[in-house]
């Protein structure tokens, strides 16, 4: 008997809690904002997963949680091995060359009065010593690599696009060849037809580099495109976790159902004919989340239980879905 | 389903890059499309340069002319301007010319220096504050607050009653009370140039504290420092005129504007000379100041960059 291989990435029961404070000078905790409560989830190396939810439920904060951003309640990160959220000071900052960030918008992550050359090479020293004739070469070599042409590398980055620009970001999170990668809404900010061309060049790097990435996204179709499973997220918590395809096709948990069913189909005939499902009401404030399953006051199928505790997950081949009216659930 | 990498393929090696940092286009950093917008604005060249030739003229001027600004004359008191003396003399007889490019030196100095004082504390304070967050950031603030809530001119006053009137405690008195606009607005900055991505991005890399303040921070901040700094240096020399109008500030023989100022108002029905030159000196260095500190902000103000 084999032993299984570990996760690439494993995350166990992770929480992060934001102290709501008043108070002018003594200041008192009157409530907490769980922003993100209790999250497993474990990722095979060079595997993509699209994170998913609506906004305000937590994505970005698992995402910065896990890369050590903010600091989290409770629970772990695991690496390749190596616990994350146990590093502190030195350690943490050496260690952080092996996972990195894109951030949403490319017009605010990159440092306007640094010319693309410096934004690049800064990052390129930040854990290695590169001598500073190879050094243009290399910045050189990832312009390229990320489409850009190296006759720009003395430009600012308000001289660039903004596509353009998430393609220095992307550079920039990349020189330092980390093993996990998490696109914080990546493309969002971008228009459509540029959205394509950034998730594409994010597909291949990663493929060559054999990232193990997170692409965090509240666009369902954006997400499907580049990933091989996705992950939903409610208030802080996984509802729904499958492979793309098939939780795109038949997505299980009610919320996932409605998600999916507003994702536009670009074929009037059938867009026409598209059923939506819509919930009733507003996503409750993570400051004071409903009991149970914290979906119960919008689900159309809840049933008292739902309001008592929050589900088992329940297996169906390769998903897993945290809902206890499965049998109702269409 | 087909990935996007089939869909698009994509060369596998990348093109070899010759490029040198030579052959590389040539960007425009945010300073010189700033300092172009500058040099467009007639009147902030106008300051510049009018502040520019007032500064070299009290540095050397008061070598260059004939007579000391103390040397007394008690035959010529209160005389005209003339050919020995361009701007007229006061009434000990002292030259006119003299006194007022000393006196500028003076109201410079003390303008330049009580600015730089608190410029720096202003900038330590207020980045430590910003930076930190939290319950330092509002202990700092709250100081400031309390601070400025005093009536910082009797505060001065009382300063200068009590210890005495040397300059050097004008200084560090002006600078200890400018200090605290210069706290807030490089707080505020600090503030929320923290919270942007890019401070993030670097955390992310793991870049040590101090490169991240020096290198992505301060740069950032420094755009609306030198503009405030530079609306800083006409209100502390208004507020050394005030002083030594009350007969608080410089000490005879020396000498600034402000008390040449107040010796012109004394007596400007008999020898309104004496209250003329100083005047429209001192005037002019203000509005040329207040010019180029407006042209600075047009120029540095992030919301008429390009983007």
């Amino acid at each position: 008997m084999s032993m299984p291989t570990p996760p690439f990435l494993k995350i166990r029961g992770l929480k992060t809690h934001f102290p709501v404070e008043k108070g002018l000078l003594v200041r008192k905790t009157v409530a907490t904002v769980k922003a993100v409560d209790g999250i497993d989830l474990d990722l095979n190396q060079g595997e993509i997963l699209g994170l998913v939810g609506e906004s305000g439920c937590g994505k970005s904060t698992l995402g910065r949680t896990i890369l050590q951003l903010i600091e989290p309640t409770q629970g772990s990160v695991h690496l390749n091995g190596r616990c994350l959220t146990e590093l502190k000071g030195k350690a943490l900052r050496e260690s952080r060359k092996d996972f990195q960030m894109i951030f949403q918008d490319p017009y605010a992550s990159l440092n306007p009065r640094m010319t693309v050359y410096d934004t690049l090479a800064e990052a390129l020293l930040s854990h290695q010593s590169i001598p500073k004739s190879e050094l243009s070469q290399r910045v050189g070599q990832w312009m390229n690599r990320v489409g850009l042409s190296p006759r720009f590398i003395k430009k600012y980055p308000h001289e660039f696009s903004g596509g353009q620009r998430q393609r220095i970001a992307i550079a920039r999170a990349l020189v330092v060849e980390p093993k996990l990668l998490i696109a914080d809404e990546a493309v969002s900010a971008l228009d459509v037809s540029i959205q394509a061309q950034i998730i594409n060049l994010l597909a291949r790097l990663s493929k060559e580099m054999n990232l193990t990435m997170i692409f965090i996204s509240h666009d369902l179709s954006v997400v499907k495109h580049i990933a091989d499973r996705i992950a939903v997220m409610y208030l802080g918590r996984m509802v729904e976790l499958g492979s793309a395809e098939s939780l795109f096709d038949h997505p299980r948990h009610p919320y996932t159902q409605a998600l999916v069913s507003a994702v536009p189909i670009p074929d009037p005939s059938r867009e026409r004919t598209r059923r939506r499902m819509l919930l009733p009401g507003d996503p409750p404030s993570p400051m004071h989340p409903p009991s149970g399953c914290s979906f119960h006051p919008r689900c159309p199928h809840a049933a008292d239980a739902c309001q008592v505790a929050f589900p088992e997950w329940v297996r169906e081949g390769d998903r897993s879905i945290a809902c206890s009216r499965l049998e109702v659930v269409p | 389903m087909s990935r996007p990498d089939q869909a698009t393929p994509q060369p596998s090696t990348w093109p070899e890059s010759a490029h040198s940092l030579e052959e590389a286009e040539q960007g425009h950093s945010l300073w010189q499309d700033a300092w172009h917008r500058l040099r467009k604005n007639r009147m902030a060249v106008f300051g510049g340069l009018f502040i520019l030739v007032m500064g070299l003229a009290s540095l050397v001027g008061p070598t260059m002319v004939t007579h000391g600004y103390q040397e007394q004359n008690l035959e010529l008191r209160e005389s005209p301007p003339s050919t020995e003396h361009w701007l007229g003399t006061d009434k000990l007889g002292r030259d006119l010319l003299a006194r007022v490019l000393y006196g500028g030196r003076i109201s410079l100095t003390v303008g330049l220096v009580a600015t730089a004082v608190s410029l720096t504390i202003g900038l330590l304070y207020g980045t430590v504050s910003g930076f930190c967050g939290g319950k330092v950031d509002a202990v700092m603030m709250r100081l400031v607050d309390i601070l400025y809530a005093l009536p910082f001119t009797i505060f001065v006053i009382l300063l200068m009653v009590f210890f005495g009137r040397d300059i050097r405690l004008m200084f560090l008195a002006i600078g200890a009370v400018e200090w605290l606009t210069m706290a807030r607005i490089v707080r505020g900055q600090v503030l929320s140039l923290r919270k942007q991505e890019f401070i993030e991005a670097c955390i992310a890399l793991g870049l040590p504290l101090h490169r991240i303040i020096l290198r992505h921070l301060a740069p950032n901040v420094l755009g609306p420092v030198i503009v405030y700094s530079t609306l800083t240096i006409p209100a502390v020399m208004l507020l050394e005129a005030f002083l030594s109008f009350l007969g608080l500030g410089v000490q005879e023989p020396m000498c600034s504007w402000g008390s040449l100022i107040k010796e012109g108002a004394e007596i400007m029905e008999e020898a309104p000379w004496l209250l003329i030159f100083p005047g429209s000196l001192f005037a002019m260095t203000l509005f040329s100041l207040n010019f180029l500190g407006d042209g600075l902000r047009d120029a540095l103000d992030p919301r008429a960059s390009k983007d």
